[in-house]
């Protein structure tokens, strides 16, 4: 025992282990989770999202990424970048303020926090006397201008936020130029916005809460002009001239307002309500474009009418007689426009439109008729719909990635062609090593294909697996199709759409073969698809087959869901891939795994109650094998809800509840069974919660035994060309685990390729092996003579591997999720094993092969067992002595759906959930590292602005 | 020396007297004073039962009636496997006894045999570890009781340089009736965990505690901090204390079930402890079966490499329904077999009878 806790003593290997191995956590790939603020530099072409667990994420051209976390962990609530410098500034909900910079280090730039300040009042001044409500980093790049709730503007010098207290510019000294009978000291409560003059850095517009917006001097400091609004600010937005400005307000109006120095008090230009006449909700946020043609754009946030529509999140353009509102299916966070940032230009000319959505990232192409949505490289939503599975493929040959590609391109057709419109910076990490994809499986029945080769995760190609099914769901209920007068305009953009028409469409288990181009694709109602790789559109029939996991078991019943119903006839499949044959498994449990063997054209499933074997060359049954154990009635009786996590039955009902509200309004009336089943699900987590409630903390301390529950569960299934019966013949197995610790080996005959179609494939049980620990059976894999771990399928007939040995003896791994063992072949007898969680206390989670690099030399090279535990732990296992190599904690052990969402790489990375909508991604090895490396350009110091608008004029100039 | 030599003497039935005078006896009597033997006796059902300590010496002389058969054996021929099985008949090196009268008793390391009944816990390591502390080991082999026992999260009290300092710890919350953790008497509530099979509990957590427990559920080594501090071993006097010395008042009801061992501990014979997985060959038709005596010889049984048979070993079940210590045993292969039923055993629902209980498979 000892000598597995005594550390290598070997200095060689030792030195090895430092050459192969080093754990890194390189990028998040995905979608902020809960961002809560957006900034924009028009200067450095780079975006900034704050979030709510206050991380500050930096993006520009693809490749081009930086990440930040202030220590306090406090929501970001602004984002302000200093005008022509690599800098921001951050509000926290703290009423903290945070500069940030970017600052080259070894050749690459960092984001790097400089210095944090608050705001403080004088002693016994209310809290609210310093609440920062709106910051404007002045131009002149020296100051800074807070807005607070008690309506003094405090200046502040950067970098060292010291308080200029001579400069402060209080509501007392704003009133003193105001006629007292329209204003009094409350109209100067609370600062909603600050704007600095587009021409004129002196002058700023001051805006408050209740809709007094004053026109201050800061050289002369006195208001020069001040203006009276008749409903709640929201907002303010200067027109590019300096002429004239805009205002929001609460009542869902804008207001344009003319400047001119002689005037005192102005009356509105104009006063509209967009969506009126109907009380309207309040507009947040405005801008105003100018063009070259005269007619602005005006977009604004919000503003649609009460009763009908208050609940959309919309944000709408206004464009002569254009006008869209873009509906977004999260709340929206924030949003910008991208326009000519050349101080010198006349006109705005905004090309793109930037919402941050609560659960996405929206750009909208202004150039283009119609205003298409750009498809972005980055910040993916892979939580469109819930991730319920993933898989990861290294290695794509050119190929299969070009055909995938291919069909990927045809379903974004509607994406407008406009470059990315965020470029800033310069990506110089190199190209990345190789062409992997990450499959993710989700809630709603499809299957998305993620190019993670590097830094970008970004969508390929979306397969759905709907169309096989006959749903609930009404192919003609699209809330899109409104009618030519529809008022207000809406449009949905974006992807997000979280709700499932029928959650027994989830996808479960993915199995891709990277050299064949076939698919299988399990499901939460027992569905097994396996598809192939068609580069048209075609319509074809399914083939259908059912398998009877149960087979000769009778009297149980089955309480879980119906299996689902399919579509008779031919059904047409976009081009991608495309199933040609469905089995269902009988009761429709959820698949628990999968195994496709491309050469010998068979796939293997399991579920809780057994197993079985699909020839899909001859669309045959080959075998089933009941597993189950005749007193399991949990098993038998549905899904596996009395084992769920409380985490995730909590996180269920709110999806639920959710849902239900969802449904409610989508289709009144109708669904009452549905509805039945939900109040159902939910009186049962209620249950289980209180259950859980009530126990005390203590543990049960018992050995597993063949009544536990769910010891049929199939964990694990494996193909393998090996000697299962002697050591003279060896012949192609399927090997099966599960959680009760049994495996199961099948001796398979298939017929030769000539005669394939002719013969039938057999299957006979040859080994059951009982492992008294009776711990989940979570791997097995077969080593060659050589030690090394069969090759896949078709791996050695592409030449990308070495043949298998096999002359030596091969041996057996079998990983439960205490053990490691190894046996000899033929005759199973244990040779060696690891015995993990009688050492440590924790369990195996997720193992998969690893093959390590040397980042010293090219030519060596070793596989090793990547091992997630229970923990959170990562360890490196050698092959074929299973000494344990080395150890790093990752993912931390409350962190439940970031353990189960874990997926390794064939070479020592890997991935795992941080939130339902972004993936960590790591890696263990020194040789394969797909991290952000990239650049921010300095920009060049100019002491003010005037200068730099000269030199952008001049820049203008030699470009014209 | 033993080739087939009977000798009749004497005992008093009503005052027997101690195990290590009888033995004595019994070598003096044969004149082999120089060999160790294994004394046993044919109780009323005509088993071979062994004789080594105290408790069964007086259970064999009270069963005499009015002939109390002892057969004694070479240490190293003894076959354990043939206690408790029906198989007196074939001793060939048997002698009989008459009673005799009373002898004076010798220290003996070996208080009793662990070969001789069903190890269900021992105490061990008694003099490496400090006084306050108790390291037990369940077998749980050859056992159908289950281990029986809860933990929970809880803080103990350690003396540390900086004066008395609270720290997080693992302790027994509750122990299930009639469990093998409760018969054996040797852990209780609120005892503290310390170690679970040579390895600290400290900075674990409750989960991980509970794994590592269960994955040596089959051999597990805990290693407590008595709640009770009062029944602690006294060292100096352990070699000569009765068999029950381990403290404590519940083990005397179970005195014929649980024996008390003192032995070191070696992790090595942990590692020699290990488990046996079964291997089922052809699946459907399953050929062999383990050897009998890897079965019965120890707790800790070995059937590594070799395969069941299912009705070989109906034959076995069937064949020793009258057997008491082997019950554990067949209880072992029973549940072994119960992982996969379907493709198992013809036998009849009820017809296997064990002690009034029935097992059905």
């Amino acid at each position: 025992m000892r000598r597995f806790l005594r550390p290598g003593h070997d200095p060689v290997r030792e030195r090895l282990k430092r050459d192969l191995f080093q754990f890194n956590k390189t990028v998040e790939h995905g979608f902020p989770h809960q961002p809560s603020a957006l900034g924009y530099s028009p200067f450095l072409r780079l975006m900034a999202i704050g979030t709510r667990s206050g991380a500050i994420k930096l993006y520009g051209a693809p490749g081009v990424e930086f990440m930040g976390l202030h220590e306090e962990n406090n929501t970001v609530m602004q984002i302000h970048f200093i005008p022509d410098q690599c800098q921001l500034v951050t509000l926290l909900d703290d009423n903290s303020l945070h500069l940030w910079s970017l600052k080259q280090h070894g050749g690459a730039s960092e984001l790097r926090e400089e210095h944090r300040f608050t705001l403080k009042g004088p002693p016994g001044s209310p809290p609210s006397a310093t609440q920062v409500t709106a910051v404007l980093p002045h131009s002149s790049r020296e100051v800074l201008y807070l807005g607070t709730e008690s309506g003094n503007i405090f200046v502040v010098e950067l970098p060292s936020f010291r308080v200029l207290e001579d400069r402060t510019i209080t509501p007392e000294a704003v009133l003193q130029r105001i006629p007292e009978d329209n204003c009094n000291r409350r109209s100067c409560e609370l600062v909603e916005a600050l704007r600095e003059h587009p021409k004129n850095p002196d002058q700023i517009l001051i805006g408050y809460s209740r809709a007094l917006i004053v026109l201050w001097d800061l050289q002369k400091n006195k208001a020069i002009q001040h203006f009276l609004g008749s409903q709640q600010l929201e907002n303010l937005y200067w027109q590019r001239d300096g002429s004239k400005f805009i205002s929001c307000h609460y009542d869902g109006s804008y207001t344009q307002w003319p400047v001119s120095s002689d005037n005192r008090q102005s009356e509105p230009l104009e006063n509209t309500v967009p969506y009126g006449p109907f009380p309207c909700k309040a507009i947040s946020k405005i801008y105003w474009q100018t063009t070259k043609n005269g007619l602005p754009y005006i977009i604004f946030q919000g503003g649609m009418p009460r009763a009908s529509y208050g609940d959309r999140h919309s944000i709408s353009v206004i464009h002569g007689s254009q006008q869209t509102a873009f509906d977004f299916t999260s709340r929206v966070i924030d949003f910008f426009i991208i326009f000519s940032s050349d101080p010198a230009a006349e006109f705005d000319d905004p090309s793109a439109l930037v919402v941050l959505a609560e659960e996405e990232l929206v750009v909208i192409d202004l150039k283009s008729a119609g205003w298409p949505a750009v498809h972005p490289p980055y910040l993916a939503s892979l939580h469109c719909s819930a991730i319920t599975c993933s898989h990861h493929v290294s290695n794509i040959p050119l190929k299969l990635w070009e055909r995938i590609i291919s069909a990927g391109s045809k379903q974004n057709i509607h994406y407008s062609s406009m470059p990315w419109p965020i470029d800033g910076g310069t990506n110089i990490a190199p190209d990345p090593p190789q062409r992997d994809l990450l499959l993710t499986g989700h809630e709603d029945g499809t299957v998305r294909f993620w190019d993670a080769s590097g830094v970008c995760l970004h969508l390929l190609y979306k397969l759905s697996t709907v169309r096989v099914f006959l749903t609930d769901a009404d192919p003609n209920d699209n809330m899109n199709t409104l009618g030519e007068d529809e008022w207000p305009p809406l449009r949905k953009v974006g992807t997000f759409d979280p709700y499932s028409d029928d959650p027994r469409l989830g996808i479960q288990k993915i199995y891709l073969c990277k050299y064949s181009g076939y698919l299988a694709v399990a499901g939460t109602a027992g569905q097994v698809l396996v598809m192939e790789l068609n580069d048209e559109d075609a319509e074809h029939v399914v083939d259908h087959a059912e398998a009877d996991l149960l087979q000769d078991q009778e009297g149980y019943r089955w309480k879980g869901h119906e299996k689902l119903k399919t579509r008779d006839g031919p059904v047409r499949f976009e081009a991608g891939f495309q199933p040609f044959v469905l089995v269902q498994c009988q009761p429709p449990a959820v698949v628990t795994s999968l195994a496709l063997h491309s050469e010998w054209k068979l796939v293997a499933f399991g579920t809780s109650h057994g197993f079985g074997l699909f020839d899909h060359q001859q669309k045959r049954l080959v075998f089933v094998k009941c597993t189950l154990h005749p007193s399991d009635q949990l098993a038998l009786e549905g899904p596996l809800s009395r084992v769920k996590s409380l985490k995730k039955s909590l996180r269920q009902s709110f999806r639920r509840i959710r849902r239900s509200r969802v449904s409610s309004r989508k289709r009144r009336g109708g669904g009452g069974n549905a509805s039945e089943v939900q109040e159902a699900n939910a009186k049962f987590d209620q249950d289980a919660l209180q259950e859980m409630e009530l126990a005390p903390v203590q543990r049960k301390i018992e050995a597993r035994s063949a009544e536990d529950s769910f010891t049929g569960f199939v964990r694990t299934l494996y193909f393998a060309d090996t000697f299962l019966r002697d050591s003279s013949r060896h012949c192609p197995s399927l090997w099966a685990g599960t959680n009760g610790g049994t495996v199961y080996a099948f001796c398979l005959r298939v017929p030769p390729a000539e005669r394939r179609m002719d013969e039938p494939v057999r299957a006979e049980q040859a080994k059951e092996i009982q492992l008294m620990h009776r711990a989940p059976v979570v791997g097995i894999l077969v080593l060659d003579g050589r030690s090394t771990p069969l090759p896949e399928p078709l791996e050695v007939a592409h030449d990308l591997s070495k043949s298998p040995d096999m002359q030596g003896s091969h041996q057996l791994l079998v990983v439960s999720e205490e053990q490691f063992k190894v046996f000899t072949l033929p005759k199973v007898s244990s040779k060696l094993k690891l015995k993990l969680t009688a050492l440590e206390g924790c369990r195996v989670r997720k193992v998969t092969v690893a093959n390590f690099g040397s980042c010293k030399t090219d030519d060596y090279s070793e596989n090793d067992l990547a091992v997630l535990t229970n923990l959170g732990d990562i360890q490196i296992i050698s092959l074929p002595f299973l000494k344990l190599q080395i150890r790093y904690p990752c993912i931390r052990k409350e962190d439940v759906s970031g353990i189960a969402s874990c997926v390794f790489t064939k070479y020592g990375q890997g991935f795992y959930l941080i939130s339902p909508s972004e993936f960590e991604r790591f890696s263990l090895s020194t040789k394969w590292l797909v991290e952000p490396r990239c650049i921010v350009d300095t920009p060049e110091v100019t002491s003010n602005n005037h200068v730099h608008n000269k030199s952008g004029t001049e820049n203008a100039a030699r470009k014209s | 020396q033993f080739g087939a030599e009977f000798r009749r003497f004497s005992l008093d039935r009503y005052k027997p007297g101690k195990f290590e005078d009888f033995y004595k006896l019994i070598l003096h009597i044969h004149h082999i004073a120089n060999l160790e033997v294994m004394i046993g006796y044919a109780d009323v059902h005509g088993d071979l039962l062994p004789i080594n300590n105290d408790d069964n010496f007086f259970k064999a002389v009270s069963s005499a009636h009015p002939l109390l058969r002892v057969f004694i054996q070479r240490q190293d021929e003894v076959d354990y496997s043939n206690f408790g099985t029906n198989t007196l008949s074939r001793k060939k090196k048997a002698l009989v006894t008459l009673r005799n009268d009373n002898l004076r008793r010798r220290p003996h390391i070996n208080i009793s045999l662990p070969h001789d009944f069903r190890p269900v816990s021992s105490i061990i390591d008694v003099d490496i570890l400090p006084e306050t502390h108790r390291r037990v080991r369940l077998y749980r082999h050859g056992c159908e009781k289950p281990l029986g026992f809860y933990i929970r999260d809880g803080t103990s009290v350690r003396v540390t340089p900086h004066g008395l300092e609270k720290v997080p710890g693992i302790f027994i919350s509750r122990m299930v009736p009639g469990g093998l953790a409760e018969s054996t008497g040797l852990l209780a509530v609120n005892d503290e965990v310390l170690e679970v099979n040579g390895i600290e509990v400290a900075g674990k957590t409750l989960d991980q505690v509970t794994d590592m427990m269960i994955a040596n559920s089959h051999n597990l080594i805990i290693t407590v901090k008595p709640a009770n501090q009062r029944n602690n071993i006294i060292r100096s006097s352990r070699m000569s204390g009765s068999s029950g010395q381990s403290t404590d008042s519940t083990a005397s009801h179970h005195s014929l079930s649980t024996s008390h061992v003192l032995q070191n501990f070696h992790p090595d014979e942990m590692e020699s402890d290990e488990e046996a997985d079964i291997v089922i060959e052809g699946g459907l038709e399953p050929q062999h079966i383990p050897k009998l005596h890897s079965l019965t010889s120890s707790s800790l049984s070995r059937i590594n490499g070799s395969s069941l048979s299912h009705r070989l070993q109906r034959d076995l079940v069937l064949n020793n329904n009258s057997g008491r210590e082997s019950n554990g045993n067949i209880h072992k292969l029973l549940s072994s077999l119960k992982t996969d039923p379907r493709h198992s055993l013809v036998i009849p629902r009820g017809g296997i009878e064990e002690d009034g209980t029935v097992i059905t498979l």
